[in-house]
């Protein structure tokens, strides 16, 4: 059933809840006995080559790309499950890119993950009780028993599997797709993070539950502190439930701006072709696709200059040099690295 | 990205939620379903519980006392003595309760030893991974290709001969399967989305062996274990028999072993050698059962129902003709 | 008469504690050669099981009914016989997830001539040659023929299941999800490389998938299945613009449009099992438009004009006639 819901401007102003700069992460590809004996320069995966985001309270910022563009691992980088190579992430202003995990733990409860697949995040031994209780019990946080009940329904509560008492008791298994991705969403709220990095969060789910997570999801940041990152390769999605979109191409942010900026007027060439291959419902909607010929190369040989010359249907001869910079397209607000965007 | 749907999914989704949706999870009540679906775990579990009952029932079953004889030696099964009586004319059904007391006891010390080494090391290997893993998994590639019984012989010439040092023998040859086996369950059980969220939550390293990985792979460790067993009894069964256990103890391989020595087989007392064969090869029997059925259980992609005819059913729908031909 | 028909196809699936699950309950559908439909609905709808059961590949704990007949033949065999003749020679499938299906240690040439070889429909250096050309067909080189799928992409891999399936050169393609794991601009160039084989091959083509876009872009006509059965049919523009069934509607409505301004729609509750008996409308729970009649008499698939079918009373009652579909 279609709700209305109020699409205004998002608090806005403030410091950044989320600043990411220069980030660069890469893994060592293993050569193997044979590359070793043969003397093979090491090769790495250039999964993140120089991100530079930020995010603040209250906003959702999409992060769209096809696989190997990094932004599962920027999502990883940025809650320091990896490290990164280069680069700094601060965290509510505080700089968090070189803390020891022993450092991060009490930071671990302002940022929190909410992942793909519904099936497996949640561990099966362990009631829906046990589960949203289980991150208080490891940062010991909500005194005594009765405290820590009432915060588990008050989490329920928030993410609308109301009576409470009706899911405390049940195992995953005994919940739909939808239900327990809105319990484990109820295990990252129990902490009253700050940020929260949701990694494809309805992409498992039958189509006619996503709508009401994402929702949730919205309903939630706007709220007034918490800011998410949605990582997601469905651009429909980024478009009408995040503030902002950041398209990624191997590794790097090749536009970004608000959502209805580039998704109604793209500035580079990438998101142009994105953009025109997504099918519409419509049928009538018969837009003629640019689809580009083959698919990313390997995170490990990236194109010299501009990453995206060798499929750029617009490419020059300049775009085999130059690496373009993140610069100003239609306004401050979007950008866009093509040395054709003025 | 998208959903996973393969057809045993998609029973899974007709049917509601349910369980059966993890790999290596097979609900809370594992035990009772897996019993309740395969045959071959009942009786396999059954056979064990009998044996294990008896060796615990010992001091009040034992119809003999098996120091004092109460015959001739090598006297034929007779009602009195449905086994008959071995060399010494002790009677053949107290020497098997006894034996079957120690073999299992020491059956299951070794495994306990080699899970706790084993399991250890493959804990540590299989969730630290990196350096350590490679350094454990060396040492532990070292001791398997060691030549078992060598080792055993040196070390029980070397040290004497007694029923611990038997155990510790043993589990010397067997925590090397087990590290292996534990693991490889903890390598894989550690890249469940659910560990890397507790991961990400701050959780400690131990709260997640302990509240989350090794739970997890329980029924498999179940499985280990019993598995071990059995083999523990065979390692002692042989190693008694070759003269490598303890002389004073008897266990089902020194029944075998003394008959061995004193020609019983020539002596035509069949009633010696084959009751305690027959009684390991019922307990190994047993474990293997009862092990391997939970195995099948965890392991559902294992089933090759694919590589049969496809022979579904057809029903004529009612109110049509059936066909013929 | 079409190509391939499907009558009152019903399966029910055995459950390990007993009881059935009546997985597909009364399927009807026919494709023309060179026709493409969509048969469309969320997981656990059935729209898999039927596509496996028109191939015979249901596993033994299925029970089947029904006819399914490929140019006028019935080709739904009694127990007993094990091979069907026609599968993959006359009808074919790509499997969900085929990328990640292929033998690992058969080279993918390999595997587009084993199905030649033994329907007996090309072998040794003939079969091979075949098999190159397919792989061209699918764009991808002939010689990449001699690599392992684990050096593929997935969108390579897919490409080369396609080429396996057309190996006997069947005259019916049935697709099951064959984008859902791809990237949007991989998708697209799948999507674009079926439409146009169906369309050089004179192939028929079933696609089964949840997303509904992907048939609005590829299908002319399209099947809506709900809970084992079919609820709409009809041409991809009447499903959108004029649909006459609540589900195909709020299916569209949940569906988010890049460039829309309505709100995304959510459907509450969830499908009905399908061990239990249904009594009424199976759609009725999540309806915004069910009246007291959905409640007891679960509605038949009725033709409302040309190619059109819906199984919903609002269609024929009149005392709902009041209500429109939207």
């Amino acid at each position: 059933m279609a709700e209305r819901s109020e699409r205004g401007p998002v608090a806005a102003g403030g410091p950044p809840l989320l600043e990411v700069r220069d980030l660069f992460t890469r893994y060592r590809v293993r050569g193997g006995i044979v590359g070793a004996l043969k003397r093979e320069p090491r090769r790495f995966v250039r999964a993140v080559d120089g991100v530079s985001l930020s995010l603040r309270p209250g906003e959702m910022l999409a992060l769209v790309g096809e696989s190997g563009c990094g932004k599962t691992t920027i999502a990883q980088t940025i809650l320091r499950l990896v490290d990164p190579v280069s680069g700094t992430i601060a965290l509510e202003g505080r700089d968090i890119t070189h803390l020891s995990q022993r450092e991060l733990r009490p930071i671990r409860r302002t940022m929190q993950m909410i992942y793909q697949d519904p099936y497996e995040s949640l561990d099966p031994r362990l009631r829906v009780r046990q589960a949203i209780e289980e991150p208080m019990l490891i940062h010991r946080l909500g005194g005594k028993r009765a405290a820590r009940e009432r915060r588990i329904i008050d989490a329920l509560a928030r993410v609308d599997l109301s009576p409470a008492e009706m899911y405390l008791d049940r195992y995953p298994h005994e919940l739909s797709g939808g239900q327990r991705q809105r319990v484990a969403i109820a295990t990252a709220l129990v902490l009253e993070p700050t940020l929260l990095v949701a990694d494809e969060p309805v992409s498992m789910l039958d189509v006619s539950v996503r709508a009401g997570v994402l929702r949730l999801l919205d309903g939630l940041r706007r709220g007034g502190n918490l800011g998410i990152v949605m990582i997601t390769h469905d651009l429909s999605t980024a478009a009408r439930f995040a503030d902002r979109i950041a398209v990624m191409y191997l590794g790097r942010i090749v536009e970004e701006g608000p959502a209805r900026n580039v998704v109604r007027d793209p500035r580079h060439p990438y998101t142009k072709a994105l953009l025109s291959v997504v099918p519409k419902r419509d049928p009538r909607d018969r837009t003629a696709p640019q689809i580009l010929s083959g698919e990313p190369p390997n995170p490990t040989d990236i194109p010299s200059g501009c990453r995206f010359h060798p499929r750029c249907p617009v490419a020059e001869d300049r775009c085999r040099t130059i690496d373009p910079e993140l610069r100003p397209a239609n306004s401050d607000q979007h950008m866009a690295a093509c040395v054709l965007v003025a | 990205m998208g959903m996973r749907v393969d057809l045993g999914e998609e029973i899974a989704d007709l049917q509601g939620p349910g369980p059966g949706r993890g790999r290596t999870w097979l609900g809370r009540n594992w035990l009772w379903r897996v019993l309740s679906q395969s045959l071959q775990a009942k009786i396999g579990l059954a056979v064990l519980l009998f044996f294990v009952a008896i060796a615990v029932l010992a001091p009040w079953i034992m119809p003999y006392d098996v120091h004092t004889p109460v015959g001739p030696p090598y006297e034929p099964p007779s009602w009195e003595h449905p086994l008959g009586l071995d060399d010494g004319g002790i009677d053949m059904v107290s020497l098997l309760i006894q034996g079957g007391r120690v073999s299992l006891v020491v059956g299951f010390a070794a495994t306990l030893v080699a899970m706790v080494i084993g399991g250890g090391i493959g804990i540590i290997a299989g969730y630290f991974g990196g350096r350590s893993d490679s350094i454990l998994m060396r040492i532990t590639d070292y001791f398997l290709v060691i030549p078992d019984l060598p080792l055993a012989i040196i070390i029980a010439a070397v040290w004497g001969a007694s029923l611990s040092h038997l155990i510790f023998v043993i589990a010397l040859l067997l925590w090397t399967t087990t590290a292996r086996i534990v693991r490889a369950q903890v390598k894989s059980g550690r890249e469940r989305v659910y560990v890397m969220r507790a991961r990400s939550l701050g959780a400690s390293d131990a709260r997640i062996i302990f509240r989350h990985v090794l739970p997890q792979i329980g029924p498999l460790l179940v499985a280990t274990v019993v598995l071990t067993i059995a083999v523990a009894i065979f390692d002692e069964t042989a190693l008694t028999f070759l003269g490598l256990g303890d002389p004073t103890a008897i266990t089902w391989g020194s029944i075998i072993e003394f008959a061995f020595l004193r020609t019983a087989i020539s002596a035509g007392a069949w009633w010696a050698v084959i009751p305690p064969g027959l009684c390991v090869a019922f307990v190994i029997m047993g474990c293997f059962w009862f092990g391997r059925a939970i195995e099948d259980a965890l392991n559902p992609r294992l089933d090759v129902s694919y590589l049969s005819p496809r022979t579904f059913r057809v029903r004529p729908l009612p109110g049509t003709e059936p066909e013929t031909g | 008469m079409s190509l391939l028909e499907v009558r009152d196809l019903h399966v029910w699936f055995d459950l390990p504690d007993g009881g059935q699950l009546h997985a597909v309950q009364g399927v009807t559908l026919g494709v023309d050669a060179g026709e493409r439909i969509g048969l469309v609905g969320e997981s656990g709808c059935g729209k898999t099981t039927t596509v496996l059961a028109i191939l015979g590949l249901l596993p033994p704990s299925a029970t089947v009914a029904g006819d399914v007949q490929f140019e006028g033949e019935s080709i739904r065999r009694d127990v007993g016989e094990t091979v069907q003749p026609r599968r993959w020679k006359d009808i074919s499938m790509v499997f969900q997830g085929a990328m990640n299906a292929r033998n690992p240690v058969k080279t993918t040439e390999a595997q587009i001539t084993e199905p030649m070889e033994f329907h007996g429909t090309a072998e040794g250096a003939k079969a091979r040659r075949i098999a190159g050309e397919l792989l061209e067909m699918v764009g991808i080189p002939a010689a990449a023929g001699s690599r392992y799928p684990h050096e593929f992409s997935g969108g390579m891999r897919q490409r080369a299941a396609l080429a396996m399936a057309l190996a006997c050169g069947p005259k019916v393609l049935l697709a099951d999800e064959p984008t859902t794991a791809l990237d949007v601009m991989v998708q697209a160039q799948i999507l674009e490389l079926l439409t146009g084989l169906a369309h050089d091959l004179g192939l028929a083509l079933v696609l089964v998938t949840h997303d509904l876009p992907v048939v609005a872009q590829v299908c002319e006509r399209a099947a809506v299945m709900y809970a084992g059965e079919i609820v709409e049919t009809g041409r991809m523009d009447d499903l959108f613009h004029a649909p006459r069934h609540p589900y195909t509607r709020l299916l569209f409505a949940a569906t988010p449009d890049l460039y829309g301004e309505e709100d995304v729609a959510s459907i509450p509750g969830a499908p009905p099992r399908l061990d239990r008996e249904i009594v009424g409308c199976p759609f009725r729970e999540r309806c915004d438009r069910a009246f007291e009649r959905c409640r007891d008499e679960r509605p038949a698939l009725l033709p409302l004009g040309a190619d059109r079918m819906a199984a919903c009373h609002l269609n024929d009652d009149p005392v709902a006639a009041g209500f429109a579909h939207r």
